[in-house]
């Protein structure tokens, strides 16, 4: 099926693809939601992740706390976030550290009316990606 | 018989919900957002629906990857707030009209939207915080002024229901509503939204013109609206922007020409831009 939305900048859209790739990782971060099982990971991490069958890099990226690799290996942001709320890290907190931007430029930025539309359409406007 | 009078398209930000149940709604951050909302709980109070029809996404709470139906229709009793990993929000337990929704869940399937029925299912911020905002503080141990439906739209995995789908379905519930016999006043809210994008390198985009003129199109142009292709909510609205396809299902099950009696708009609120408006049937 064609993707016409690839080339929006700075963006991953969790299609069938993203979901089949981080299956195991998202359903490990939705198992968070739960009070005992926190308790559990925050216990013993490595063998709570023992559980879910991720990939090697999926779990590293898990144990460092890499939000945007998390994204990149198929983890849907509604489901890291439940990693995040477990690290007492919230919605804007958690942006501010995947744009690279830290929480207060990001908190600022937001204030201030909030990333512009203009020159964030497409990735031929942005340098990377 | 039972008819639809009003729709109410509202966002539910859950920090908005965190701002209500940690009484902080009066520092200088939060005011602007809950000042447009005042008139908002006194057209509530006036029009005191008996049932609301809410229409919502759930944010990986009641589902998970495991199992995703792109419609499912709450049927149990009642519904509990849910855990989202930062412990369950201090608001009454959602209680429903369940033969109401049995009767739309059955009319809807024979009308050919093979919706799911859920007879147990937990209720997260996207359901909770439009019923606070719009009603205002409520505890654990209060009741919600009226009995509510839950719709729950799938929006997390791409690709949500189309506009048009979900403006057809609108359509479906007022059917449905209107062929129940007991006489009863049905308010029917879409949630979420506007602008919004909480992942990535984009994150924090927000496009106030683009939401702008979805209100306005929600109000005078809905078919125009419904049609609306994903790739525009995910470019020009941001990747979670496209949570707003659920206006469309509240704006179908409404008159072809409806009344504004009131929107709010305001940015920020967290990550995402604040919008809110309320239509009136002219016949109601």
């Amino acid at each position: 099926m064609e993707k016409e939305y690839e080339d929006i900048p700075g963006t991953f859209v969790f299609d069938a693809d993203r979901s089949r790739e981080g299956y195991h990782l998202n359903q490990f971060c939705i198992s968070l939601r739960l009070q005992k099982n926190r308790d559990e990971f925050n216990a013993d991490e490595e063998a709570y992740l023992d559980k879910y069958p991720m990939k090697p890099e999926q779990r590293d990226a898990v144990l460092k706390r890499d939000w945007n690799r998390l994204l990149e290996l198929g983890g849907n942001i509604y489901y890291t976030s439940k990693l995040a709320a477990n690290d007492g890290i919230n919605f804007q907190n958690l942006a501010g550290l995947m744009t690279g931007m830290g929480v207060e430029a990001y908190r600022d930025m937001m204030l201030h009316g909030g990333r512009s539309i203009e020159g964030n359409r497409y990735k031929s406007e942005w340098s990377e990606d | 018989m039972a008819r639809i009078t009003a729709g109410v398209g509202c966002s539910h930000v859950p920090a908005i919900g965190v701002a209500m149940d940690t009484k902080i709604t009066d520092q200088p951050y939060w005011q602007p957002v809950f000042k447009g909302f005042e008139k908002s709980r006194e057209w509530m109070k006036e029009k005191n629906p008996d049932v609301i029809f809410l229409v919502y996404n759930d944010h990986c709470t009641a589902f998970d990857a495991s199992c995703i139906p792109t419609f499912a229709l709450g049927a149990a009793a009642e519904f509990k707030p849910a855990d989202e990993g930062w412990g369950p929000r201090p608001v009454p337990v959602v209680k429903n009209h369940q033969k109401m929704a049995s009767h739309i869940a059955q009319s809807l399937v024979l009308d050919e939207f093979d919706i799911t029925i859920m007879n147990e299912m937990e209720v997260d911020h996207g359901l909770t915080v439009p019923l606070s905002v719009m009603y205002g503080d409520m505890g654990p141990d209060d009741e919600w002024p009226a009995l509510v439906i839950p719709l729950a739209v799938n929006v997390v995995q791409y690709p949500a229901p189309t506009g048009n789908r979900c403006y057809n379905l609108g359509k479906a519930i007022r059917k449905a509503v209107e062929s129940y016999e007991e006489d009863l006043n049905v308010v029917i809210f879409g949630t979420g939204g506007m602008s919004h994008q909480l992942q990535y390198k984009r994150a924090g985009l927000i496009n106030a013109e683009w939401d702008k003129r979805f209100l306005d199109l929600l109000t005078e142009d809905p078919v125009y609206a419904s049609k609306i292709p994903h790739v525009e909510y995910l470019r020009e609205a941001g990747s979670e922007g496209v949570e707003m396809v659920m206006w469309h299902v509240m704006r179908g099950a409404l008159d072809d020409e409806v009344i504004e009696v009131h929107r709010h708009y305001h940015v920020p609120a967290s990550n995402t831009a604040v919008g809110h408006i309320i239509l009136e049937n002219k016949a109601a």
